[in-house]
């Protein structure tokens, strides 16, 4: 995602416009303020609600958490007042042990579920793509349909699917001896794991196909003629050209997995070890609506804005980065 | 060029049925506990039929409680629909201006459009309420229609796509013809722009479809959710009232199959706007 690969064509057509109006010294700035008003019109409208919906909100939340509620009279009952706390609801978040559990947790996760998904997601990209593979539009529908499946429906489906008494993965599993409980400590934040691989896949593997398909076919030809195996070509050719496209998805994954919400809130029921503070997102939730402390709930989510913005620029500059790559 | 050989053939294909049964595997079982009943459903193996009444079990999932599933549908649909379309029109002007208006200021509005691409949903969610509810709009159809119609990802899209399928030349030469800036956006721009229209209202509407976050901090009154929210509401209340369970997966299979649909008809797009997206980018 670079800004300087789109903006790149500008100098040339900035030269364009001033020339098919450049006949007389004032005809140039009446043309610039001419676009500059049509640019305002067509643009304002998003600003606009862009502003509302995404600055002010973050304005908003930035002010809050810097806000303390205060009662005045004898024994705290009087009227509620906010005034300035400082960065105290900062402290109070990283000193909130299950609140530093929950990031420690969906770190781990994406640590393991982001990398197996991408990989799942290249194999099943690089299969359907190999001279190899039958049926291929029947497949690549099959893997890419639970993408349309809401994460509330997929955890609400995977929830029936992981409870002993309903689910027939179980009843498999008992009959031929082996019990398996997805819900237990251990093992529920991977079954958390499973229903998000089982979601995502599918898309991010959509997006690689397509990465694959713009690269020319002459040049996977040229590797073939001079005597590249499939597996070579697919390690030699094909991954380092959809380098890019892995890299977005890598980001998006990571932005995804912090916000990691509707899963375990779903399965919240029927697992006792999701608590309250399972996730980031899970407990500014209850800090906001349970336990009505909506100024450390507002510095929990700057907090979260926060690392997915580090973590996404700082994993862009590791990888190094899409547009050095394509430059 | 030699066919691969055999031995290749039969890997590639087994490997792929692996997975797909992973995929359709869910989808399976949901499609056949929708003909179930709640004590069928609790007492027989899930991945085969026990005296199957599909239309029966789904006219109940639509009759509950003066037919609010069939309102949450709705609820969901006007989400979705309204807020992508109006999200794509957004996106479209300010994407076209942003690639083909030199004015100030055009690179620092970018920058701050695309790192709201970066900033998590959720994290905005909870902000939002308390802004919403300051402002009086929190549980209103407002609180979830307004942020719908905000997708910088479709801005970004759109001046990817614009810069390049809109030629300067075309522009200059309606201009000549004398053709206001607003009329040669509205016939020409968006005509240009098509596939790439389609493509962010399809991102859009899936977005606002699987929302959950948003509708679940802004809604409490349960007559504005949308169906991924009343099925949760649904799932908590199934401990004192069994038959819910029942409902839940029935309403799941209802809500699923348009949307599956959508995904294999309109695959097409998604790809071509992917490309679109990840190549040019």
């Amino acid at each position: 995602m670079s800004r300087a690969t789109p903006s790149r064509p500008e100098p040339a057509a900035r030269k364009r416009a001033r020339g098919a109006g450049g006949s007389g010294p004032r005809r140039p700035s009446r043309t610039r303020a001419r676009h500059a008003r049509a640019a305002a019109g067509f643009v304002l409208p998003f600003l606009a609600l862009f502003g509302l919906c995404f600055l002010a909100p973050l304005g908003y939340a930035l002010h809050q958490s810097l806000q303390k509620t205060e009662r005045t009279g004898p024994l705290g009952l009087g009227r509620e007042h906010e005034s300035f706390a400082g960065l105290a609801n900062y402290a109070q978040a990283l000193s909130d042990d299950r609140f530093l559990a929950g990031f420690g947790r969906v770190l781990l996760f994406g640590a393991v579920q982001i990398p197996l998904m991408i990989v799942l997601a290249t194999v099943l990209a690089l299969l359907l793509e190999s001279a190899s593979a039958r049926g291929i539009a029947f497949f690549r529908t099959a893997f890419f349909l639970p993408y349309g499946v809401p994460g509330v429906i997929a955890s609400i489906l995977w929830g029936f699917l992981y409870v002993p008494g309903i689910s027939p993965l179980v009843k498999i599993a008992d009959s031929l001896g082996l019990h398996v409980d997805f819900l237990s400590r251990g093992t529920v934040l991977w079954s958390l794991a499973n229903i998000v691989t089982w979601q995502f896949t599918g898309y991010n593997m959509l997006v690689l196909i397509a990465q694959l398909k713009a690269v020319p076919g002459e040049l996977y030809e040229a590797a073939r003629i001079d005597g590249a195996s499939a597996r070579q070509v697919a390690r030699y050719v094909k991954i380092p050209l959809i380098r890019p496209a892995l890299v977005l998805t890598g980001v998006f994954s990571i932005i995804g997995t912090l916000q990691l919400f509707a899963e375990p809130m779903v399965l919240r029921p029927l697992a006792s070890s999701i608590d309250s503070g399972y996730t980031p997102n899970l407990h500014a939730y209850s800090e906001a609506f349970v336990g009505n402390n909506p100024q450390v709930a507002a510095a929990e989510a700057v907090l979260l804005a926060l690392v997915a913005c580090a973590l996404s620029f700082g994993f862009l500059r590791l990888a190094g980065g899409p547009a050095g790559e394509r430059r | 060029m030699t066919p691969p050989p055999l031995r290749h053939r039969i890997l590639t294909a087994s490997l792929l049925t692996v997975a797909a049964l992973y995929f359709l595997m869910p989808v399976y079982w949901l499609a056949v506990s929708a003909t179930k009943n709640s004590a069928d459903l609790f007492g027989t193996f899930g991945f085969w039929f026990a005296d199957p009444h599909p239309v029966d079990h789904l006219t109940e999932v639509l009759a509950y409680d003066h037919g609010i599933y069939v309102r949450w549908f709705a609820n969901s649909l006007l989400y979705a629909g309204a807020g992508a379309v109006c999200a794509t029109l957004l996106s479209a002007a300010a994407g076209y201006a942003l690639a083909k208006f030199p004015f100030p200021g055009r690179e620092a509005v970018f920058t701050v459009v695309l790192a709201g691409v970066l900033v998590p949903g959720t994290a905005l969610a909870l902000p939002l309420y308390f802004l919403f509810s300051a402002m009086g709009l929190s549980d209103t159809y407002w609180a979830v229609l307004i942020p719908s119609t905000v997708s910088p990802f479709g801005v970004y899209l759109c001046r990817i796509y614009a810069a390049a399928a809109v030629p300067d030349s075309l522009l200059e030469a309606a201009r000549i013809d004398g053709a206001g800036e607003a009329r040669i956006f509205g016939g020409l721009g968006l005509r240009l722009m098509t596939p790439a229209l389609v493509t962010v209202f399809l991102f859009q509407f899936v977005h606002i479809w699987n929302n959950y976050f948003l509708p679940l901090v802004m809604l409490s009154d349960s007559g504005l959710y949308p169906v991924q929210l009343g099925l949760t509401s649904w799932t908590g209340y199934a401990d004192r009232q069994p038959v819910l369970y029942q409902y839940t997966v029935g309403g799941a299979f209802l809500s699923v199959v348009p949307l599956m649909v959508l995904m294999a008809v309109l695959q097409r797009y998604w790809r071509t706007g992917l490309t679109e997206g990840s190549v040019k980018a």
